[in-house]
């Protein structure tokens, strides 16, 4: 009996240590030292909050650049994250991808489709693609925005972030942040 | 594969030894005594909670703290779950969470496996996931520290009846090790963009005009000691796959790196508590040889292309990862996928940032083989090192059958007692979860129904599942709808078998060695600390983990590998 009269005493007393005290505190020092990135790296133009840089979502048209198919909800539904949980074998996502492969074919027949961008990621929320799946699409997105190709790539280019201290990670490109630079670029000329 | 890849594995593990070494030696002193600098906050929770700091337990009582606390807490936190749209920060207005859900919940973060059947950002207030879910992120793992530490002192002592006192080595746990831990990696996340707010969800009005509703959070307090509790419960359904649990590559390898650090650095307490460093070592070794080659299986298999598409480029470049993409976010491709994905499958953590049900079928056998070890690959917060203990004792008594002699570990004889204990837990693991597993494959309506893949793969789902509550572990193939009356009531079962029914003849165990006299080694003592040693151990674990799965692993995973290679899919 003495037992569980301790062992009740040492939940309530460590849930208002841990379980409430230590989440509160450092979230007054992340809001005190990194207010942005504590809050979700918000983009906001013209006064209206138009996404986070983190969290990617449905773009669609010939004129912007593609993400990568998305499993969360009904497409970049954040909150509602997850993949498709489909095994390499599934025939619904064998069928999935060759749908999509021949879409993107029709506007660049013949050349084979980066790996990443017929694919859903884990999160359903991949803010990025690869380099190689930014430029695949760099002559579609020129075509329909009639910019000279060479301009857009270049854009691609600049967008490139390098592995993380040149070592970690994969290189990758944000999609929102090249497709606001995308409309910038239109605006400029 | 590529020579990076390889080089951020490099990094890994040399990042590890260096921070596991220090990290161990102040664990033995913590848990020796010799560190003593929060002895006034020890002593304040003390007297509040109305324990003896002095008093030392039996075996049989240690045990029965255990179980009483975690019973308590568990309690709290189903109430917790269930009252949450009454209890503070619930900016989404969630309602209670359903009974058997809030149950199967309660058992999994209690027993540190962190299964979800739920998604977090849909269902849980951000009371709940403090107060309730993290809350457990500390005080399990501690608690398995506390076990695991029980045991070495049953190693240690010689001619005692007890091994220590429950409520001092739990508090030590945290107060000395997590906590402070977690402050700093905690803030190291939010600096690369894991988010810390109590702000209700976002509403954006994206590029194109639509509506998106951003999910928020307390997320990076929550993110750390997940990771360094081996806990592996997502704040998000995503888990560390999700960009404001995981935002960069560096975060990354800072969350692979907590995996690993506290279950890797008890090994150098262990050689440092019982005075044979080298035995530390040795066990160390075996791990890391498992670790390495999980590693490289899994690696291997997720850059093969799947040979049932077309026109599609799979090949590794400069400008992509390649390989298998299904499940896997763009920034860390296929190698920190890999490594992750290993890391949590070996240590029972069971955080994900790709899904492994959309691994290759020899991927997701790898690291469902991860957990049919036993968790002992590094494994839980101290639940690592005890399981791991147990094949310690389980190969000395082989080598001792092999030449004859009654076996020795470290001064004491291993007597019929101890091993009858070690085959208890042994054996536990394997029978809830062939059991659970092959009922659940007979009943269409309730197993059956709840499969995203059919075929094979099926059965790996199923399969995984119970390996994986059994396990503590928590991953899971995802696919898999567990929110069901049958797999909350069997998983949250399975959990606390697996956590407490295991736990207990492993302190009866050490409870056993602590009462033994100490015999100085002779000649015919087989040594606990040369490499042969260490090659032995390996053995042991591959062929009890062998024996006991190959057969259920070769209906799943390598049927459905044999079957994809001559392109027979399932619909």
């Amino acid at each position: 009996m003495k037992t569980i009269a301790v062992a009740i005493r040492y939940t309530l007393i460590t849930t208002l240590i841990l379980g409430i005290g230590y989440p509160l505190l450092v979230t007054a020092l992340a809001q005190l030292g990194w207010r942005d990135k504590a809050n979700g790296q918000l983009i906001v133009r013209h006064g209206r909050v138009i996404g986070s840089a983190l969290i990617g979502q449905t773009i669609s048209g010939d004129g912007y650049f593609h993400g990568r198919p998305s499993a969360a909800g009904n497409g970049y539904d954040a909150t509602n994250s997850g993949g498709s949980n489909f095994g390499p074998a599934n025939k619904t996502l064998i069928d999935r991808i060759e749908a999509d492969v021949a879409a993107y074919q029709k506007r660049n027949p013949g050349k084979d489709v980066p790996i990443d961008l017929v694919t859903a990621s884990g999160s359903g929320l991949d803010p990025d693609i690869s380099p190689a799946a930014a430029l695949y699409q760099a002559p579609r997105v020129a075509a329909a925005r009639r910019l000279p190709q060479e301009a857009v790539v270049r854009l691609v280019e600049s967008h490139i972030e390098p592995r993380q201290f040149g070592v970690l990670g994969e290189p990758r490109v944000n999609v929102l942040r090249l497709n606001l630079d995308l409309d910038a670029l239109q605006v400029s000329r | 594969m590529t020579i990076n890849g390889w080089l951020q594995f490099a990094i890994y593990c040399v990042v590890l030894v260096a921070c596991m070494w220090p990290l161990g030696i102040y664990m033995a002193n913590v848990f020796t005594g010799k560190v003593t600098f929060l002895r006034p906050v020890e002593k304040i929770l003390y007297r509040a909670c109305g324990i003896h700091g002095g008093e030392e337990m039996t075996w049989m009582e240690y045990a029965a703290a255990i179980l009483l606390f975690s019973m308590v807490s568990l309690l709290l936190t189903y109430a917790i779950e269930r009252l949450q749209f009454i209890l503070p920060w619930n900016g989404q207005h969630f309602a209670g969470v359903a009974p058997l859900l809030a149950w199967n919940t309660a058992a999994s973060f209690t027993t540190n496996t962190n299964w979800q059947a739920y998604a977090g950002e849909a269902v849980m207030s951000y009371f709940t996931q403090m107060a309730g879910l993290a809350y457990h992120n500390f005080l399990s793992a501690s608690v398995g520290i506390a076990a695991a530490i029980a045991l070495v002192r049953g190693i240690v002592r010689r001619e005692s009846m007890t091994i220590g006192n429950f409520w001092v080595d739990t508090t030590q746990a945290w107060l000395y090790v997590l906590l402070p831990l977690c402050m700093v990696f905690a803030l190291v996340l939010v600096s690369q963009g894991v988010v810390q707010n109590l702000h209700p969800y976002t509403a954006a009005q994206t590029l194109q005009h639509q509506t998106q509703i951003i999910a928020q959070g307390p997320v990076a307090s929550q993110e750390a000691i997940k990771e360094l509790g081996t806990n592996g419960g997502g704040f998000f359904n995503a888990n560390s796959a999700h960009p404001f649990e995981n935002p960069t590559p560096f975060s990354n390898f800072i969350e692979m790196f907590l995996i690993f650090l506290i279950s890797g650095a008890l090994t150098v307490t262990l050689g440092r508590m019982t005075g044979s460093p080298g035995h530390g070592w040795a066990v160390f070794a075996c791990m890391a040889i498992l670790f390495a080659a999980g590693f490289t299986a899994v690696y291997w298999a997720e850059s093969q292309p799947n040979p049932a598409l077309h026109g599609v480029d799979q090949r590794v470049s400069s400008l992509q990862s390649g390989g298998n993409m299904e499940g896997k976010e763009t920034r860390f491709g296929v190698s920190q996928s890999a490594l992750f994905a290993t890391a949590t499958t070996d240590a029972s953590c069971g955080a994900v940032n790709s899904m492994h049900d959309s691994f290759m079928p020899l991927g997701g056998m790898t690291v469902l083989a991860n957990i049919m070890l036993g968790e002992i690959v590094f494994g839980g917060v101290g639940s690592g090192l005890y399981g791991m203990l147990i094949y310690v004792v389980l190969s000395v008594f082989i080598a001792g059958l092999m030449v004859g002699r009654t076996p020795e570990y470290l001064g004491k004889k291993i007597d019929a007692y101890d091993v009858k204990m070690t085959m208890l837990y042994v054996l536990i693991f394997p029978l809830i979860i062939l059991v659970f597993a092959a009922i659940t494959v007979l009943m269409p309506a309730w197993g059956l129904s709840s499969l995203n893949n059919s075929g094979p793969h099926g059965l790996t789902e199923i399969l995984y599942a119970y390996v994986s509550a059994a396990g503590n572990n928590g991953s899971a193939f995802a696919g898999l709808n567990a929110n069901t009356p049958w797999f909350n009531t069997t998983t949250g079962f399975t959990m606390l078998i697996g956590r407490f029914l295991m736990m207990v003849p492993m302190l009866a165990l050490a409870g056993n060695l602590a009462r033994k006299k100490s015999v100085p080694p002779s000649p015919g003592t087989f040594p606990v600390h040369t490499p042969l040693f260490t090659i032995l151990l390996t053995g042991v674990i591959l062929i009890v983990g062998a024996l006991t799965f190959f057969p259920v692993l070769s209906l799943g995973p390598i049927l459905e590998h044999l079957l994809l290679q001559h392109g027979v899919l399932f619909s």
